[in-house]
């Protein structure tokens, strides 16, 4: 009987145990039934990608009334694939909380900070799994908002402006989502996401089709922070407390990557419009992005401003795997939502285990390989996959990528990627560089991190590598995922 | 504000007209125009004219920083709670037409408590963020404040 109710409880769970955890006056008890809702969030998320893979898209009728007319909860191989990052994700970030939450925030926020989680965790599980377009409007506000929250709470006052900052710009996102949706809506008359999908093929060459994904483009866009669009990300980042920067970079943007996969394949039937040359646009972003945050890296000497520059130039690879519009480039897109998710909750749970300032130079990690060998060896694998070295999942995701643009002919696309792996081994070496080959400084060193921060730390390290060797299982999901979206590889 | 016996006299026979209202709107909602977030909206509007009659701190003493943030979660939590009560009913999440022995009164019976659930936590939610801002005592002192 559960089985069959599992899409409804992904979203439902924490939805219910957000009000539970403000009702909960100790922090403790608040930590643990967070943590036990992640962890049961993410054997859903398993249990759904399971079942997936054995017997085709599960569609939930939410309150049974029937698809079109009511909600529909609709799980197929991307979104299951993409539910299990989130949730997993959430799932290895609770343990690291409690240790690192009373680290920095000041006590009587702290349950506060579950309930908002929670709730964070519940609109992203939501975007991902309905298929209603409306309804997914709703869970981006409820994900948005919380985040605001969330990062409002880091201990900088800096914070506050940058929350001030992704609330204006993430405000106009929506916006203008709810906008494009608005017109389709208008001209179709329904919010279904399958339905307009079947409606749409003869109304394309209208203008105000057009205009209607011009709108979700850009308002998406804002949400993932595609690079001209970017500029709310770096201090959203950099100035929250530790635990949300690790949760908000591995799953946030990822899954507005994700909402973009879904409008224009799935919404729009793929790349291929009358009038709309997306596939150069959406390249040409994704290189931007790729080459010149990656020049702000570079010259970055705040750490987590720094990553937060390098998530953007990954987020320009998703972009640019997905819009060369092949089933190979698509796969190389989704499998670095994973890859990356992976890659930079290691690298920003490393760097906050390294040191408890807020603001966090390069000359914090001085010494770290001897004074906390594990989180060096953290940052050393993070930076190696950002990299794309080998045996990294960050290796997996450049391979996939390079041999999706030499099939279509696209070589200079595979130089630039080449040319954003050697930008990343320039700022990858500084952060290596600082915590290996930098004399111990002076000054009092920062105390070690508690095992319950250092034991999701080394998940995470030992995943990046084991996933970047056992890549068959990640990649056969995403080109799975791909060709359900565009047709079979050739 | 209180000291102008014309404004006292007036609140005061405005709100209980206003708490009714709010009532009213929220329990008819499910056969004409109304609903939780109306209702709700017009519920809080009686507490913060209370709370510009009386000022902050006695307004405090009627709706208790506790018991807003209960009803907050509770409100919620009725909402979620009906959805949960169709799955075990062996409908699917928030079919209300498993929650009474016929359809028609699960439905009315599924759509009464949901819409009392979001009464409830708009209402808190906005008496809430009013008192918020109202609060003087709870805002840093401006003076106190360095930039960085």
């Amino acid at each position: 009987m559960i089985q069959a109710h599992l899409p409804a409880l992904q979203v439902v769970v924490p939805l219910f145990a957000a009000p539970l955890c403000l009702l909960l006056p100790w922090p403790r008890a608040a930590w643990l039934l967070a943590t036990v809702v992640s962890w049961l969030a993410a054997g859903i998320a398993l249990a759904l990608l399971w079942t997936v893979r054995a017997e085709g898209p599960i569609s939930y009728a939410l309150g049974s009334w029937p698809p079109p007319i009511g909600i529909e909860y609709r799980v197929d191989l991307l979104n299951a694939f993409i539910l299990v990052i989130v949730a997993g994700i959430g799932a290895v970030v609770m343990p690291f909380a409690k240790a690192s939450v009373e680290r920095e925030l000041p006590p009587e926020r702290i349950v506060l900070f579950y309930v908002m989680y929670l709730l964070c965790l519940t609109g992203l599980l939501g975007i991902t799994i309905t298929g209603d377009a409306f309804n997914l409007f709703v869970f981006l506000e409820i994900s948005s908002l919380s985040s605001y929250v969330l990062i409002s709470l880091g201990r900088d006052r800096r914070a506050l402006t940058a929350a001030f900052r992704y609330l204006i710009m993430g405000t106009i996102g929506a916006t203008f989502y709810v906008i494009g949706i608005g017109l389709l809506y208008m001209l179709t008359g329904t919010l279904n996401i399958a339905d307009l999908a079947a409606r749409l093929p003869p109304l394309l060459t209208l203008p105000a089709v057009q205009a209607a994904l011009a709108f979700l483009l850009v308002g998406i866009s804002l949400k993932l922070a595609l690079f001209p669009l970017h500029l709310w990300l770096p201090n959203a980042y950099a100035y929250a407390p530790t635990v949300v920067t690790v949760f908000l970079a591995a799953t946030a943007t990822k899954v507005s990557v994700y909402v973009l996969i879904r409008i224009l394949y799935t919404l729009f039937g793929g790349l291929d419009l009358p009038e709309l040359p997306l596939r150069p646009a959406l390249m040409g972003l994704g290189m931007l992005a790729m080459i010149a945050a990656s020049l702000v890296a570079i010259f970055e000497t705040n750490v987590k401003r720094m990553l937060a520059y390098s998530s953007l130039a990954q987020i320009g690879y998703m972009v640019l795997g997905l819009g060369l519009g092949t089933a190979a480039g698509l796969a190389a897109g989704i499998v670095h939502i994973f890859n990356h998710a992976l890659t930079k909750a290691t690298l920003f749970m490393a760097v906050g285990c390294a040191s408890q300032r807020q603001v966090i130079g390069l000359r914090d990690l001085a010494g770290l390989g001897r004074r906390m060998p594990l989180v060096a060896a953290a940052i050393l694998v993070g930076a190696l996959s950002l990299v794309g070295v080998p045996v990294t999942v960050g290796f997996v995701t450049k391979w996939a990528l390079i041999q999706a643009a030499l099939a279509v002919d696209l070589w200079p696309v595979a130089l630039v990627v080449l040319a954003s792996g050697l930008l990343a081994l320039i700022y990858g070496w500084r952060l290596v560089e600082a915590a290996y080959f930098q004399p111990l400084p002076d000054e009092p060193a920062a105390v070690a991190p508690p095992l319950a921060m250092q034991a999701p730390l080394l998940l995470l390290t030992v995943a990046c590598l084991l996933f970047g060797l056992a890549a068959g299982w990640t990649l056969g999901l995403a080109e799975d995922a791909a060709a359900a979206l565009v047709g079979p590889a050739p | 504000m209180s000291g102008n016996p014309i404004l006292r006299i007036t609140a005061k026979l405005l709100l209980p007209a206003i708490l009714l209202f709010a009532l009213y709107v929220q329990f008819h909602g499910d056969f004409g125009p109304g609903g939780g977030f109306q209702a709700g909206v017009i519920f809080a509007s009686a507490f913060i004219l209370h709370a510009l009659l009386v000022g902050v701190p006695a307004a405090r003493k009627v709706a208790p920083a506790w018991l807003v943030q209960a009803a907050l979660a509770l409100g919620v939590l009725l909402y979620a709670g009906v959805g949960f009560a169709g799955l075990l009913l062996g409908g699917n999440y928030l079919d209300y037409n498993v929650l009474a022995h016929d359809p028609v009164h699960g439905q009315h019976l599924g759509i009464i408590l949901i819409e009392f659930g979001v009464g409830t936590t708009v209402a808190t939610a906005m008496i809430t963020i009013f008192f918020t801002f109202a609060d003087a005592e709870g805002a840093p002192d401006p003076a106190a404040e360095d930039e960085p």
